[in-house]
């Protein structure tokens, strides 16, 4: 497949043509060589973001998703690359499973899909998980996601093992005995009768990852942070200099614990949405270097399991199609940073901690790329979406950074039908 | 004037004139339970079912009889012996009741906000009778009517609330209906037991349950919810007993003229000591025969507007 994009405005910085051949970005040739010419008309081209916090669902739980529409939605919200969570049923944490999820990706051939493995053994929070065996067959860190990686001492155990094996380790800041609510603990907890999650239950672990790592010397990534002692701490630690890196989720710059007033379940997740000081923190710290990357802890649920009783439906949102749109609108429209760091958090930072290798527009780079119209609102409608989910909080909502088209290894993975 | 509202979903949602309305119309409504023929013809012809997830013996019995003296069809569901028990949803439910035809669902279910989930999917209205941890608005309109029978105005009034502040849906629906006319409540309860930013409801959080009750005009205990407890907040019910119970000394802090008021069931000598459940100033009793009347005011009100569309 020979494929040129013609009139893109390259990271809003030049408009050229792109050339791509073999999957690879490539020198320029005759355009009677090429079996598709595309003019994107100026709009926005960006290397394929790179989504490090999925949910793909599969094997185990398909009707909610699985890696085929996971891969449809990460191909209309501009990725080309996503790492999956482990939380699957059976657990991914032994290379057979590790392999499959691979191979099924392969065949699908929509998204690069690199699998995260259990630390644990079925999340069991003890047992030390193959994570060598796992290494060697594909997976690019490790992780107990939706579950906090429990005791102190299980921590110490993973983040020294891992060292051996330079597998990143991504924990999920939660201490248990803190959390058991169904929302952020405060005036509107209080006021609508829903038991809270104290903030504190996310910084303590925060706290004990941090100080686990410094004592270590070794690396730690803290999963989907939201609250603002958490950027506090994660800012000290990273000007002391502990190897600690972390992410946060366009909801947490987004909304906060008042949209859980009319009880719907699509502003339920975990880490819950935080107070406007909380959003004003990560915003702050996603301005001044802190986060490191944005992801969306795309977690696509059944309808059955969200359009119920609050405290009884189950956490998370789906997040892969409405992703570049909110950091588009919300952090580079509004001026507090810039695209090239809004590409950073959501393409190179992640490429860069799990050695994906993705991000390049040279001539032999893989070509993974996207195309947004960045110029024109849009309406984002649930009903448009790819996942199986329809689980978002942002239906309706006006954006910026529509999603034209995907190209992942020179194939086109999405293309937006006017 | 009327109800804006299809549902009462709780007092959050009405306003000071609709509480009013209400209180008002309970007190004629009070006449009619008084007088020795308790039969109106006000709900003739409709329908009305409860639909309770959690046990109950006043709510449950004071909704059924208000809508019996008004001449209604009605009829009760309990998750045992329903197809709850088969798993039924909620939202399955509430429709195969709305689809028979019923005026009003009353629901009492465990969960904060299962009334305002299912309201706006059906035509029937919808009362909560309790939700959660959330509110309870017509046990707060029937407290509040045991107040206004005893003072003109809430303007300026003190409430003591004493007890369980965290679990209690009553605090709630009583903290939002007395701040919108005008009263200041006061409430004490173990720190474990208090809700942060409880200040954010405009209620005041006192230092002692007699610091709480200190020249109050009236003081309502709570029942200490055991069964909505996930872990111990107390060590004791002796321990609670002597340092959070509203004693007889605690309620000498109150206005002489104050009274007692306690929702009901009540843990005696938990709370409340026996000796003060039953002392000259409790209206706790009187509060359970306003109970009716507030409920029939607040269905023949949505009758009302019911009626009109």
């Amino acid at each position: 497949m020979r494929l040129i994009l013609k009139n893109c405005n390259v990271m809003g910085k030049e408009i050229r043509d792109i050339y791509i051949s073999d999957g690879k970005f490539c020198a320029p040739y005759g355009e009677s060589e090429a079996d598709r010419i595309i003019d994107v008309k100026g709009n926005l081209v960006t290397p394929g973001l790179v989504d490090m916090h999925v949910h793909f669902r599969e094997p185990g739980q398909e009707y909610k998703e699985n890696i085929e529409t996971g891969s449809k939605a990460a191909a209309r919200g501009g990725f080309t690359s996503v790492c999956c969570m482990p939380n699957t049923s059976p657990v991914v944490d032994n290379a057979a499973i590790v392999e499959s999820i691979i191979k099924r990706a392969g065949d699908i051939g929509l998204c690069r899909v690199y699998p995260i493995g259990a630390a644990s053994k079925g999340l069991n929070g003890e047992e030390l998980s193959e994570i060598g065996l796992m290494k060697e067959a594909g997976i690019v860190a490790v992780s107990d996601d939706g579950k906090p990686i429990s005791t102190a001492g299980f921590m110490r155990k993973v983040l020294e093992y891992c060292a051996d094996f330079d597998v990143p380790v991504l924990d999920h800041c939660e201490d248990k005995s803190l959390s058991g609510g169904a929302m952020n603990e405060g005036p509107v907890s209080t006021s609508i009768g829903i038991r809270g999650i104290p903030s504190a239950s996310e910084d303590v672990m925060i706290a004990r990852d941090i100080i686990i790592a410094e004592y270590l010397g070794l690396p730690v990534h803290l999963c989907h942070v939201s609250t603002k002692g958490g950027m506090r701490m994660i800012r000290e630690a990273k000007a002391r200099g502990v190897k600690v890196t972390c992410e946060t989720c366009p909801h947490y710059f987004t909304l906060t614990d008042e949209s859980c007033v009319n009880y719907s379940a699509n502003y339920k997740m975990h880490p819950p949405l935080g107070t406007q000081e909380d959003v004003d923190a990560v915003i702050e710290a996603i301005v001044d270097g802190t986060v490191d990357m944005i992801v969306t802890d795309h977690a696509p649920h059944h309808q059955d399991e969200k359009e119920i009783e609050f405290s009884l439906a189950l956490n998370g949102i789906v997040g892969l199609e409405s992703s570049f749109a909110l950091g588009y609108t919300y952090l580079v429209k509004t001026g507090r940073i810039t695209l090239d760091r809004l590409i950073e958090m959501m393409c190179h930072n992640p490429s860069s901690l799990l050695k994906l290798g993705r991000g390049g527009m040279n001539t032999g780079d893989d070509a993974d790329l996207a195309v947004f119209d960045v110029e024109n609102e849009f309406v984002f409608d649930k009903n448009k979406m790819l996942t199986k989910g329809r689980n978002t909080p942002y239906d309706g909502w006006k954006l910026y950074g529509e999603t034209l088209y995907t190209v992942m290894g020179g194939k086109i993975t999405y293309e937006k039908l006017c | 004037m009327g109800l804006k509202n299809k549902d009462l979903l709780g007092m959050k949602q009405l306003t000071a004139e609709e509480i009013m309305e209400i209180l008002d119309t309970a007190k004629m409504m009070k006449m009619v339970i008084e007088s020795g023929n308790k039969k109106t013809t006000h709900l003739q012809g409709k329908s009305i079912v409860t639909l309770f997830y959690e046990n109950s013996t006043r709510t449950r019995l004071s909704f059924e009889l208000a809508s019996k003296y008004m001449g209604s069809a009605s009829a009760n569901i309990s998750t045992s012996g329903s197809s709850v028990n088969k798993g039924e949803s909620l939202l399955d439910t509430a429709r195969t009741i709305d689809m028979m035809g019923t005026d009003i669902i009353i629901m009492r279910h465990n969960q904060s906000g299962a009334p305002h989930f299912i309201a706006p999917y059906l035509n029937a209205s919808v009362v909560n009778a309790g939700d959660g941890m959330n509110e309870h608005p017509t046990q707060a309109l029937l407290d509040m009517l045991t107040m206004y029978e005893r003072f003109d105005t809430f303007e300026g009034k003190k409430i003591a609330i004493c007890g369980d502040i965290y679990h209690s849906r009553v605090v709630r629906s009583n903290a939002i209906g007395l701040t919108k006319l005008g009263a200041k409540v006061s409430v004490y309860g173990p720190r474990t037991m208090m809700p942060i930013g409880i200040e954010k409801m405009g209620v005041t959080v006192a230092d002692s349950v007699e610091d709480c009750c200190r020249d109050a005009d009236a003081v309502m205990g709570l029942r200490v919810q055991l069964e909505r407890q996930k872990s111990s907040l107390f060590p004791s019910v002796s321990e609670y007993a002597r340092f959070y119970a509203i004693t007889k000394e605690a309620l000498a802090c109150a206005k002489p003229d104050a009274f007692l008021m306690h929702p009901g069931p009540c843990n005696h000598g938990v709370e409340l000591p026996t000796e003060v459940y039953d002392c000259d100033q409790s209206v706790i009793n009187q509060q359970v025969t306003n109970g009716v009347a507030v409920r029939m005011a607040v269905l023949y009100l949505l009758m009302a507007r019911r009626n009109e569309l």
